[in-house]
């Protein structure tokens, strides 16, 4: 199969045509049929997107089922996937079936909630495997589209807010990193991306407004990238977006957005800053240190306050993803195997929570968890499955959400040890805030009057988490699973890294050689 | 010598026999009985006439000493301005029989307007330059006022007239100047004159204000004051036509003169061209926020979508002409959907503007609602549509010429005007249910339009229609 990075990734976009153009009628039969036929498409792109795994070769640290073609305007279309991006591939095509699942009791406008899920998935599966700048550009921004339809059609009720600020945030730290990647072509006359993994952007200082830029213009280009994957991530500052975009959309819309948009983001800086503008990268280290110190440690205590399940568990994700940010750009093995592995044990846990607030909120139609308490007396096997993924997000040893943690630790400490202090009190927070929530929902007598005729989780829901479970635990106790796949081309990726640091940076000339010629305006 | 010239305007003089003839042989007959039939008669005349220019011409040909010149970059203008001109005539033709103002003078009026603006994007003198403008413009003005016992149509009508006049009045003032240092009225023979870093200061003013004259047409800052009003006032199947083939012509003859005469002293106008760009962009996505006449928020779309052709242009080369040429292409396509939506937006039979009337219109009308969709994404630039990539065309040129700080300022008015964009999908997809719903229903004809630009603003990532070869061509024409 020549083109299987396209079959998978175009395969749920064609099941949402065929739904948009020839499901009719808005009746029961009509919702079914949608749901079904959205069913089958995500499944159907898992069990192909399998294949994927079997092909790829982890030794090989370049790209493999490499396509391409010819564009428009100068572009190339070509897919392909390394060590780093195929298990997002994968976490993408195993969470849709699991996302459709979790929304077979959508009431409204059912056959449109499925259109924008099945694109979604393939704009996500895009993102990951595009190997041109602009395609993968058009990837990462086409998916705002859905995302803003879902948040805002199927949302509660501050929807409209929650809907304008996740695209205004986004598209306006993307539009940056459109800019950075025209400059990057002016610069580098290419925008394949296997090129411009080798092409080494000039780093000699230059002055922006009477500031002196060290490193140049890769720091410009990396700080124009990291406007848009620090929103998209969402570091502190920039994060307050997602606590309302969380909150306000659908259960699967929740699960969509934090078990993969937000590793677009991290993928983001694994596949571009560090590897592109090394030097960018070393610079401003420090500051994504102690911004995701901040983060792990100021989110944390914000989701101890929380009387909102979703909400706590969006600033959870915010902490987690502080992990993340500090893993990378630790840049050494452990801290980037321990991102990448933490990002895929975050899709399954925070995915699965989300599911765990779903389940209840669809019972009960409030979040709130104060509305809560004594769910066990019930709900048994809720308990046990919320247990056990309020354990793997605490990281528990045995769960993923332990590896993850643990490497990216270790690879921060053997970086920059205060920074590694202050993030590890953010692991003791973590316990406090989530055994806290589950204590206040699940302990405790059955008092409210309203949860007396509560029932437990159904079929449906209980085959929803399975995969979950057995995913976590699976790569609680056998990381290597993961980790072997990830390493070579992590290896190759951080060795590539040391060599463009260890080169000294340039002092500055007032403004760096290039070979575009003419009168050259300064950047101010 | 005369035969040759006359066959290199033939498309222009047969145009415009057409519109006298049409004109008296109506005034003689049925008069406004005509008038339908009229207006598929003239939407089939450009039809043809833009597939002979389309596909009959090659090469250079310059006629009446260099006055007038048919070369790819005029023979592309012609075609999109014609296009675009039948489109917005068999559009609106339902629309002015609804509301009764269809008179046989309408379909005319717009044919005279098209000879005009194929008289600009050919002229290579400024004599020429000046008769096309103004025959365009003439037309422009009655039809804005086509409405006539309509105080807002009329004085729509009037506005225009009175700041059109200014504005020829400077573009003639700044040709007379630059006749006077230049010497000639030819462009040929003053790029001559004006060459890099020698441009006389006299030649300077005439330069500046020539773009004053051209950015009025266009409707850049500051010269846009006009747009809303006129967009408002005038009847929406003449709004539409504002928006899409004058647009086009301006561009393409500010284009042609900046390259054409003023070639030798890029320097001099880019940055001019850059700053009239920003402030377009800036002021076009601003003031769109608080408006709910969505004629009028289209009015300050096209103003800002005009800033971001601009900076093709401001950048100075080969491919920043490309890029504004498939900018304007895009722009096009994308506004005759729109308009074509607009127009069949109506309650109890009367035209609606109000952009809250579309309180969740998504529910009543998917397919369309879809469509609109599309077209407002693609209009404010979101991937993967073709707006996305008539943004990245205009980037790119400007970025080759190291205008960065041009290229940021208009990825953040593209950002602030993604917002108004979304406002409309928010009334159509979010809103809340009324009870004074639009109509449900309306013509096949507006219904075909809106899909055929949505599908177009979807399928054309594959490869653009094939237009890319085209505006090359046209660039390389123009620019060397």
């Amino acid at each position: 199969m020549a083109n299987l990075l396209s079959i998978v990734t175009f395969l749920p976009a064609l099941a949402a045509l065929i739904l948009a153009l020839f499901l009719r009628g808005g009746d029961a039969a009509a919702d079914r049929n949608a749901k079904w036929l959205a069913m089958i498409a995500t499944t159907a792109t898992f069990v192909i997107s399998l294949f994927i795994l079997f092909q790829f070769d982890p030794a090989n640290t370049g790209f493999q089922m490499v396509e391409e073609g010819t564009w428009i305007m100068g572009l190339k279309y070509k897919m392909g996937v390394d060590g780093i991006s195929v298990l997002f591939v994968m976490l993408t095509t195993f969470m849709m079936p699991l996302t459709i699942l979790a929304s077979w009791g959508v009431k409204s406008r059912v056959k449109e909630y499925m259109i924008a899920f099945l694109l979604l998935e393939t704009l996500m599966l895009g993102v990951f495997m595009a190997l041109d700048l602009v395609l993968f550009y058009l990837f990462f921004e086409a998916g705002l589209i859905p995302m803003f339809l879902i948040i805002g059609i199927w949302g509660g009720k501050e929807r409209i807010y929650a809907s304008f600020k996740f695209f205004l945030y986004t598209f306006f730290g993307s539009v940056l990193m459109l800019v950075a990647i025209v400059a990057m072509y002016a610069d580098a006359g290419t925008l394949d991306i296997p090129s411009l993994l080798t092409h080494e952007f000039s780093t000699a200082g230059f002055s922006v407004l009477g500031i002196h830029v060290v490193g140049g213009l890769q720091t410009m280009l990396w700080l124009a990238f990291f406007a848009s994957f620090a929103v998209k991530m969402p570091m502190w500052p920039v994060h307050t977006w997602l606590p309302d975009a969380h909150v306000q959309a659908p259960t699967a819309g929740s699960v969509v957005l934090a078990a993969i948009l937000l590793k677009m983001g991290g993928y983001g800086f694994l596949r571009f800053s560090l590897p592109m503008f090394p030097v960018g990268s070393e610079v401003l280290a420090p500051l994504v240190f102690w911004m995701s110190a901040i983060a792990i440690v100021y989110t944390s205590l914000v989701a101890l306050v929380q009387e909102d399940m979703k909400k706590l568990i969006a600033y959870s994700s915010v902490a987690h993803m502080g992990y993340v940010t500090l893993g990378i750009f630790s840049a050494n093995q452990q801290g980037v195997d321990g991102a990448i592995f933490q990002m895929i044990s975050h899709g399954f846990v925070s995915g699965a929570l989300f599911l765990c607030v779903g389940v209840i909120y669809d019972r009960m139609h409030t979040r709130k968890i104060d509305a809560y308490g004594g769910l066990v007396n019930r709900m048994p096997a809720y308990a046990l499955i919320f247990m056990f993924f309020t354990m793997a997000n605490v990281g528990l040893p045995g769960t993923s959400g332990f590896i993850g943690e643990f490497l990216t630790m270790m690879g921060i400490f053997q970086v920059n040890t205060w920074v590694a202090a202050v993030a590890a009190t953010g692991v003791i927070l973590s316990a406090a805030y989530a055994l806290w929530l589950y204590r206040r929902v699940v302990f405790g007598d059955l008092i409210k009057e309203s949860l007396k005729t509560i029932q437990d989780m159904n079929t449906r829901e209980r085959w929803t988490f399975a995969p979950l479970v057995v995913m976590t635990l699976w790569l609680g106790v056998y990381p290597s699973a993961a980790l072997d796949i990830i390493g070579p081309s992590v290896e190759a990726l951080v060795n590539h890294y040391d060599t463009a640091v260890a080169a000294p940076i340039s002092a500055a000339p007032p403004w760096p050689k290039r070979t575009t010629e003419g009168a050259r305006h300064d950047l101010g | 010598m005369i035969s040759a010239d006359l066959n290199t305007i033939l498309p222009e003089i047969l145009l415009a026999v057409y519109a006298m003839l049409a004109l008296i042989g109506a005034v003689y007959t049925g008069k406004d009985k005509l008038a339908p039939a009229l207006v598929w008669l003239t939407a089939a005349v450009m039809a043809i006439l833009a597939l002979w220019i389309g596909t009959a011409g090659s090469g250079t040909n310059p006629a009446f000493h260099g006055m007038f010149i048919d070369d790819a970059f005029s023979r592309f203008a012609k075609v999109v301005i014609l296009i675009a001109a039948a489109c917005v005539l068999v559009m609106g033709l339902g629309f002015m029989q609804k509301t009764k103002m269809l008179r046989f003078e309408y379909p005319v009026l717009v044919a005279l307007s098209t000879v005009g603006m194929m008289v600009m994007v050919s002229s290579g003198d400024l004599m020429t330059l000046y008769m096309g403008l103004e025959l365009m413009s003439l037309a422009l003005y009655v039809v804005a006022s086509l409405r006539r016992d309509s105080e807002m149509s009329t004085e729509a009508g009037l506005k225009y007239f009175v700041l059109g006049a200014l504005s020829s009045g400077m573009l003639l003032y700044g040709a007379s100047l630059t006749y006077g240092f230049a010497g000639t009225t030819l462009f040929s023979g003053i790029i001559n004159a004006a060459s890099e870093g020698h441009l006389s200061i006299g030649l300077l003013i005439g330069l500046v204000l020539m773009i004053s004259g051209f950015s009025f047409k266009v409707s850049a800052v500051p010269f846009h004051m006009w747009t809303p009003d006129v967009y408002q006032g005038a009847p929406t199947p003449v709004t539409a036509f504002f928006a899409t083939a004058p647009k086009v012509a301006a561009m393409a003859l500010f284009a042609r003169v900046m390259h054409d005469a003023f070639g030798g002293a890029v320097a001099d106008w880019s940055q001019v061209v850059a700053l009239i760009a920003v402030l377009s962009m800036f002021l076009g996505s601003i003031a769109a926020i608080g408006q709910t006449n969505i004629k009028r928020l289209m009015a300050y779309s096209s103003i800002a979508h005009m800033g971001y052709a601009l900076i093709g242009l401001a950048a100075g080369t080969e491919a920043g002409v490309q890029a504004m040429l498939i900018y304007m292409v895009i722009y096009v396509t994308m506004n005759v959907g729109t308009f074509a939506f607009i127009m069949s937006m109506s309650k109890d039979g009367q035209p609606v503007t109000d952009i809250r009337a579309l309180g969740m219109y998504s529910k009543r009308e998917p397919g369309r609602a879809l469509a609109m969709l599309v077209l407002l994404f693609s209009l404010a630039g979101v991937p993967p549509l073709l707006g996305f990539f008539a943004k990245l065309g205009v980037w790119q040129a400007a970025i080759a010429q190291d205008m960065v700080w041009l290229v940021v300022a208009s990825a953040v008015a593209s950002a602030i005007g993604a917002f108004y964009y979304l406002r409309i999908v928010f009334y159509m997809y979010f809103g809340e249910d009324r009870e004074d719903a639009l109509d449900a229903g309306g013509s096949p004809i507006l219904w075909g339009f809106l899909v055929v630009s949505a599908f177009i603003m979807v399928a054309g990532v594959v490869n653009l229609f094939g237009i890319e070869g085209p505006a090359a061509a046209a660039a390389a024409t123009l620019v060397n």
